[in-house]
């Protein structure tokens, strides 16, 4: 029996459009009194209900808009559900953009040690690891630069880098592997593998199926935010992604 | 207790937002963090020249009374005004990474901190200077900072999260801080004033902090229950409604940003 790390229950996720942007006090008063708050909802996500077990690697499958990127920010914690709820067990990863909460006035060294913040680390995990940061990234020229000078290959490195130099439970990753060289892409897929190995539940966006069938057992179809199908990888792909 | 754990658990990301915005502002400037000493000093010779010079007014000491309402006000209006954009500032990473969002206006308010205590030390060094007597009720000067902190951080928690859903604050504040300058007893004493202006100064909650920190930093005195009972009430009074407004909106500041 395996145990549950991510549990989403009866989960929907609605947004109100604005048809116009309403961002100033007097522009919401002029629209309040003439009742002209247009507001239209979209459904991004409808009743999602599925749980992912420990070790499992899940990737969620679908056009753009369909929704992913809305589940993973949910999973996250950045986003709340409008309805429904998500259960996470273990500390999360997440690589939803590599190197947010960069400062680019900052060197790469004082980035690590914020990044490492940003991402819930003490001091004293981050002085740890931090030979451990730069080695992975290979960016041992440049750890006194500002990062203003790096380029968007450098960034994603460093990025990339933080998040997974310690071993958490749960590791988000959307869309960021087409960033970086071959040689550094290929280092990512072996670490990411390492992870998988040492218990790490991976959930995973990628548009590129190779990718997805060499690092996912699992898989989710998710149409207009719908899920279509739930199961594994190889027979969702060869259905879906023909 | 729950928050106050998290806090706890983020007190690493807390000092490195801090330590953040202290090395941005005076990386390349020559003299660094010497310059938050010397801003204030600066700042009050140019004041004691201009207002011991052409308004005259009858204050004894005048620099170290205008630099006890200066090291408060200055405070107050840079942490706020720091605080106003920082949830909208640090947006990208809002959406990105969860981190519980009041840790960006504390942080604001901890940087200015450390500049308040550089002030604090100008003060001294001005009270040693024109041989003010320093006496043990300095001792009691946490607490008009303590209480200036409370206030100032229900401040910037009711901005920050204001100015998500209402850009126009940020153009408002600016004019709203230099009012609020003009009603503050700062640079003027307080009897000058026309009886009905003096109750609109004298209700302002920045009015009795300054006058908490000048009895026990310069007037030597043991402060009255009162008065602190008055500011204690101000500082509670804001901060509750600065986190109720900021905890019951904060959920919705991502669709915003």
């Amino acid at each position: 029996m395996s145990e549950v790390i991510v549990e989403i229950d009866h989960v929907s996720m609605q947004f109100n459009l604005y048809k116009e942007r309403v961002d100033s006090i007097k522009e919401y008063m002029i629209k309040m009194f003439k009742k002209q708050m247009n507001v239209e909802p979209f459904i991004a996500l409808q009743d999602i209900s599925f749980k992912v077990e420990k070790g499992d690697s899940l990737a969620l499958l679908g056009m753009n808009g369909s929704g992913k990127s809305t589940l993973l920010k949910l999973i996250a914690g950045v986003l709340k559900p409008t309805t429904g709820s998500i259960k996470t067990v273990g500390t999360i990863a997440p690589m939803i953009e590599l190197g947010a909460g960069f400062d680019i006035d900052l060197t790469a060294r004082e980035n690590i040690f914020l990044n490492g913040a940003v991402l819930g680390y003490s001091k004293a995990d981050m002085v740890s690891h931090f030979d451990k940061i730069i080695d992975f990234s290979e960016l041992h020229d440049f750890v006194d630069v500002p990062i203003k000078n790096f380029s968007s290959g450098m960034l994603a490195r460093l990025g990339f880098s933080i998040s997974t130099v310690t071993q958490p439970d749960i590791l988000i990753i959307d869309e960021i592997l087409s960033v970086g060289d071959y040689k550094f892409q290929e280092k990512c897929e072996i670490r990411i593998h390492e992870m998988i190995q040492g218990g790490t539940t991976i959930l995973f966006v990628s548009h590129s199926m190779e990718q997805v069938k060499e690092i996912c057992n699992k898989a989710v179809y998710i149409e207009k935010g719908h899920v279509l199908e739930y199961g594994d990888v190889h027979q969702i792909c060869d259905r879906y992604m023909v | 207790m729950g928050h106050f754990k998290t806090t706890l658990k983020y007190k690493f990301l807390l000092n490195e937002l801090v330590m953040r915005d202290i090395k941005i502002k005076y990386r390349r400037s020559f003299l660094g963090v010497l310059w938050t000493l010397l801003n204030p000093l600066l700042m009050m010779i140019v004041l004691t020249l201009i207002f011991s010079n052409i308004f005259r007014f009858s204050i004894d000491n005048f620099p170290v009374y205008l630099l006890c309402g200066q090291l408060i006000f200055n405070f107050f209006s840079e942490a706020s005004n720091m605080a106003l954009t920082s949830i909208l500032s640090n947006g990208s990473l809002i959406k990105k990474v969860y981190v519980p969002k009041y840790l960006f206006p504390l942080s604001k308010v901890f940087s200015s901190l450390v500049n308040l205590f550089a002030s604090f030390v100008a003060l001294l060094l001005v009270m040693i200077f024109t041989q003010s007597q320093i006496t043990w009720t300095i001792l009691f000067a946490p607490l008009p900072l303590l209480y200036i902190c409370l206030f100032t951080l229900g401040v910037s928690l009711l901005l920050s999260a204001l100015s998500v859903f209402f850009r126009d604050i940020m153009h408002l504040y600016g004019v709203l801080l230099t009012a609020w300058m003009y009603f503050t007893p700062v640079f003027y004493p307080l009897d000058i004033l026309p009886e009905g202006i003096r109750s609109i100064v004298e209700f302002n909650p920045l009015t009795s902090f300054i006058n908490l920190f000048r009895e026990v930093v310069m007037y030597n005195q043991v402060p009255t229950l009162s008065l602190n009972l008055v500011c204690l009430a101000y500082s509670l009074v804001m901060l509750g409604i600065g986190a109720y407004v900021f905890y019951k909106n904060q959920d919705k500041f991502i669709l915003h940003i």
